[in-house]
């Protein structure tokens, strides 16, 4: 007999929704909070997990059509940049700065070039942990 | 603003990941990991010359202050062995094109070698003791993805054993940082080594000492914590062992050199001295092994124990020659035990087998194999003109200079053993009747020959310039001899 799964299906949609937007808030809270990328990463790819469970591995990928190995990359190459920016401005590897705008709807905020290394972080996180996920659930 | 004291470890860094996106074209992978070592050698050529021209170079990542950053330090001792991993680097990626296979290249086999790369140069040039168990932990993750690549049945056992050493002995310097730390309060090393004057290393300190000595032994396989070492060099590939056998261990020395020159030099009547007795053993157990087997690559791997005696032999003695004896003698060995390694590895792929009972007669169909392997047996050996000579010589004098008769016997008396292990691979593989050997023909030895030859060329070089080479070991030699020199540059006193 086949099971139905709509109870932690629709539950799926919704949490991982949530979930989503916490890791985002985390990552983002990450200066001032604790948080951050590596935290966010990893609820990040917890929402992902969930769907994993409440679905399988083709409807996820057909929902997200991620190559989470490019993301490890992508994530690596930011973060990496991130630090080497500093060599063009005659400043030592991994030097930051941060300046304030004015931003549409946050008005006055500090942005600093450590979210992109945070960013970096936070992609790596997400690459590694469903690539270590995916590989061992698609292994027979 | 040095940037170029940390471009030796962004380059290979920058290079692993433009190759994480390029997994299905081996061609750019190979094109692109060979033009990326060659400037990583240009790029240590320029950090010598300017450590020679102006002193210890010293770069504050993220401009903060010495002791509160991360700071990245090339005296000419790290800047030399930079220059030397990315010369074995660029031999080894090279003999991989013809060697490694289809299979493991299509893995990320070039992406994970940048990164090993990484971890090498990083341990070199930090000067921060955390930092260090950083590019440790690189440098090992790396070494378990090359040693389980490819996923033959010894690759899979050897790769268990070696990560459980590897974990136990990590989880032991995370350890042995926290006592430090909560000793000094600090973890820079040259403040460490400012605080350690301070309190003129107490009793905790020297244990600390110790505890250190565990960690960087099981790293670099000095006497009872060798144990993993034979066997798990001799499951990978051959470039993947010559990359360990040159690259891995010789860290594990260059940390113990390191701490012992720079951190815990107070109390040398004990840990200096247990550092000499263990060096003694593991050239004696070194010897032993590479007597014993009859097995090539066995030969070789005990040789790479042999060495690590040798150096850490000099370390134990401090004083100026030994330690410029260690310096000269560990970048020859970098150097030379990658050529043995690739040079066994062309005679394996001709063969099919690693017994030395098995194959006989080579020096007929392959001449110039077997004179390049005679020249680099000798070299390994110290015969005058040749690039081991000059750092043993040192090393004895230094030896002498203590009044430590039993090492310098001891020593001599390794050499002798050497010379025999090698003769045994070059009499019995070289000589004798010529054999017929099913695949020989479908070999590229002369692709395979072209960076064994470059190493054997550059050792040549090394070793007939000593008087060229000299000035800028004793300059390498220098603060570790007078630890203030390293902490004045690093803390800009």
């Amino acid at each position: 007999m086949k099971t139905n799964d709509i109870i932690l299906q629709t539950v799926a949609k919704l949490a991982s929704l949530v979930i989503l937007l916490f890791s985002i808030y985390i990552f983002f809270g990450g200066h001032y909070s604790p948080g951050g990328g590596f935290v966010g990463g990893l609820l990040a790819s917890g929402a992902i997990v969930l769907l994993l469970l409440a679905y399988d591995l083709k409807t996820v990928a057909a929902i997200l059509p991620i190559d989470y190995k490019l993301l490890i990359a992508a994530g690596l190459l930011i973060a990496v940049l991130t630090g080497a920016g500093a060599l063009l401005f005659d400043a030592p590897f991994m030097t930051h700065t941060f300046s304030y705008f004015d931003v549409p709807l946050l008005g006055h905020t500090a942005l600093h070039t450590a979210v992109l290394f945070d960013l970096g972080v936070y992609l790596v996180v997400v690459g590694v942990t469903m690539t270590i996920i995916q590989t061992i659930g698609e292994s027979e | 603003m040095n940037n170029i004291v940390f471009l030796p470890v962004l380059l290979p860094l920058l290079t692993g990941i433009v190759l994480l996106f390029f997994s299905k074209s081996i061609k750019f992978q190979r094109v692109f990991s060979v033009l990326s070592v060659l400037a990583g050698i240009l790029l240590a050529v320029m950090l010598v010359g300017k450590v020679h021209g102006q002193g210890i170079l010293t770069l504050q990542v993220g401009s903060w202050e010495a002791p509160f950053g991360i700071v990245i330090v090339a005296d000419m001792l790290a800047s030399l062995l930079v220059l030397t991993t990315n010369l074995i680097g660029f031999a080894i990626i090279v003999y991989s094109f013809y060697s490694i296979g289809k299979e493991r290249e299509r893995f990320y086999y070039y992406a994970i070698f940048q990164f090993l790369l990484v971890g090498v140069n990083g341990a070199f040039l930090t000067g921060d003791i955390f930092n260090l168990f950083v590019f440790f932990e690189v440098m090992l993750m790396a070494s378990y993805v090359l040693l389980a690549l490819g996923g033959t049945k010894p690759q899979l056992r050897e790769s268990l054993k070696y990560i459980l050493v590897n974990v136990i002995s990590s989880a032991l310097f995370v350890i042995t940082v926290a006592y430090l730390y909560s000793v000094v309060g600090t973890l820079n090393m040259a403040d460490i080594s400012r605080k350690i004057a301070k309190i003129d290393q107490p009793g905790i300190v020297t244990v600390i000492a110790v505890s250190f000595l565990i960690v960087f032994g099981l790293k670099g396989a000095i006497f009872p914590l060798f144990f993993w070492l034979p066997g798990s060099y001799y499951a990978p590939p051959i470039p993947i062992i010559a990359l360990f056998g040159a690259l891995l261990t010789k860290v594990g020395i260059y940390s113990i050199l390191r701490t012992y020159t720079l951190l815990f030099y107070h109390d040398q009547g004990y840990t200096h001295q247990l550092l000499g007795i263990l060096a003694l053993l593991t050239i004696i157990v070194g010897v032993i092994g590479a007597v014993g087997y009859w097995d090539m690559k066995k030969i070789i791997i005990y040789n790479i124990v042999i060495a690590i005696g040798v150096i850490i032999f000099g370390i134990s003695l401090m004083n100026q020659q030994s330690l410029s004896g260690s310096i000269f003698y560990i970048i020859h060995d970098m150097i030379i035990k990658a050529a043995l390694f690739l040079l066994i590895g062309i005679i394996i792929k001709i063969t099919g087998t690693n017994n030395l009972r098995e194959i006989s007669g080579l020096i007929k169909a392959y001449p110039y194999v077997g004179w390049t392997f005679f020249i680099a047996a000798i070299s390994l050996v110290g015969i005058p003109p040749f690039s081991g000579f000059a750092g043993k010589l040192l090393i004895l004098q230094g030896a002498v200079k203590a009044g430590s008769y039993i090492g310098m016997a001891v020593i001599l008396l390794s050499s002798l053993m050497v010379l025999y292990s090698l003769m045994k691979i070059f009499i019995n593989g070289f000589w004798g009747i010529p054999r017929a050997y099913p695949d020989a023909d479908r070999v590229p030895v002369k692709m395979l020959l072209l960076p064994a030859v470059l190493l054997v060329g550059v050792s040549i070089v090394y070793g007939f310039g000593t008087e060229a080479m000299y000035p800028f070991i004793s300059q390498a030699t220098e603060p570790l001899i007078d630890p203030g020199i390293y902490i004045n540059a690093v803390l800009k006193e």
